[in-house]
């Protein structure tokens, strides 16, 4: 009689709905309840055995690589009325004097257009990590734990900042890639907001769609602080205030120099 | 490209083939892109853009179609309890069953079940999550989940 009360409730345990309360008295309840206790394993069975099988279409590098390309160039086309509204005639009588500057222009807006769209992709990855219900791959407050995980994950190593009197926490840390580039993406806490820390190689790419040194940029409500140094290439993404951005950045600024 | 991976194969399960799954990333990533500034900072961007995704397959003629199948039972029908006794245990009957099986399980529920169950068991989403995802209440998840678990047991 007891596993009718209990019964119903083993699907949402299975999926991890149950309030904490509740899945601490399924717990105890299980460890007494065999016809339970096995009811509940043949679900995990099956949701397990349902994960591993449905995993089954896989785009191809050629679709990946179509779609990427098609994304670039949504973006770019996305900036051509502001220029076609000057009107065609006018500019077609500018075209021959400012042709060589408008040739640089044009190369300047490509490469902002890439920075912008290469900055959207590393927020896009901060708000899906956010939602992700694994965020991190290695979960540790302890940078000397974090640190030797990305150890043969990715091309280069790096020093983690202390955070000893600092306001942050460091939740963990995850292996990531940006334009199929390897890197390491690094999560704080600070209150109830999550930065991000992005390393990856300073590619040749990288170091000419964010030309300077250091930059302070804002995309879609997020600060983002990126800068180069020993040949690897940072971001700091966060929806938290741009004071702690911009310290968290120091932070890490310091530590790469030690 | 966040979730690419994801979208790619949920919109495999749901068209059932290649090029109707491309087409369906393609106008997803379009769509999102287009329509960024209706995504509302601070809520889920999963369930966003799985939504636009579903969105845009329901308007397509195999969307159209298989919305159309006749679903297993009734939405509203309260979800009964599984029966602990079963005659022949899940973990024999999945012992036995290869990937295939379970996949020609899930291929042949409906997709209103597919959907939840692809959402719930690979995607790992909350009852909430899909329920914002394909816009219907948690009730109608759990229930949905339930039926479509149950039409996997009975198929394997």
């Amino acid at each position: 009689m007891a596993s009718d009360i209990w019964q119903p409730r083993i699907s949402r345990y299975v999926d991890a709905e149950l309030s904490e309360e509740e899945m601490r008295a399924m717990d105890a309840h299980l460890r007494e309840c065999s016809s339970c206790a096995a009811e509940a394993l043949r679900q995990m069975q099956l949701k397990h055995a349902t994960k591993l099988a449905a995993r089954r279409f896989s785009p191809s590098p050629q679709f990946r690589r179509r779609i990427a390309d098609q994304v670039i160039a949504d973006q770019v086309a996305a900036r051509r009325p502001v220029i076609w509204r000057w009107g065609w005639a006018p500019l077609l009588a500018a075209a021959v004097m400012v042709l060589v500057v408008a040739g640089i222009l044009l190369s300047r807006s490509a490469e902002q257009a890439r920075s912008q769209q290469l900055l959207s992709e590393l927020t896009d990855i901060h708000v899906a990590n956010l939602a992700a219900s694994t965020p991190v791959d290695v979960v540790s407050s302890d940078r000397h734990t974090v640190k030797p995980w990305f150890q043969g994950k990715v091309p280069f190593s790096f020093n983690l900042p202390e955070l000893e009197g600092s306001p942050f926490t460091l939740v963990g840390g995850r292996l990531t890639y940006l334009d199929h580039e390897p890197g390491a993406h690094l999560i704080y806490n600070i209150g109830a907001h999550h930065i991000s820390v992005f390393i990856f190689r300073d590619q040749p790419e990288l170091s000419r769609v964010f030309s300077t040194r250091e930059s302070s940029k804002d995309v879609l409500k997020f600060h983002v602080e990126s800068w180069s140094a020993h040949e690897l290439r940072y971001f700091v993404v966060g929806d938290a205030s741009d004071q702690s951005i911009h310290e968290l950045t120091s932070m890490w600024k310091k530590a790469g120099n030690s | 490209m966040p979730l690419f991976d994801s979208l790619y194969n949920f919109a495999g399960w749901l068209t059932g083939n290649r090029e109707e799954a491309e087409d369906l990333v393609q106008e997803t990533y379009l769509k999102a892109l287009k329509g960024f500034s209706s995504f509302q900072q601070g809520t889920n961007f999963r369930a966003w853009i799985f939504r636009i995704l579903r969105n845009a397959f329901l308007t397509s003629r195999t969307g159209l179609q298989a919305m159309r199948t006749v679903p297993l039972e009734s939405d509203d029908e309260e979800t009964a309890v599984v029966s602990a006794t079963m005659d022949t245990p899940e973990s024999i009957l999945l012992g036995r069953a290869s990937q295939e099986a379970i996949q020609a399980a899930l291929e042949k529920l409906p997709v209103i079940f597919r959907e939840v169950l692809l959402l719930c068991d690979v995607e790992e989403m909350s009852y909430q999550e899909i329920s914002e995802t394909v816009s219907i209440p948690i009730g109608t998840v759990m229930s949905r989940l339930y039926r479509a678990r149950r039409a996997m047991r009975e198929e394997l």
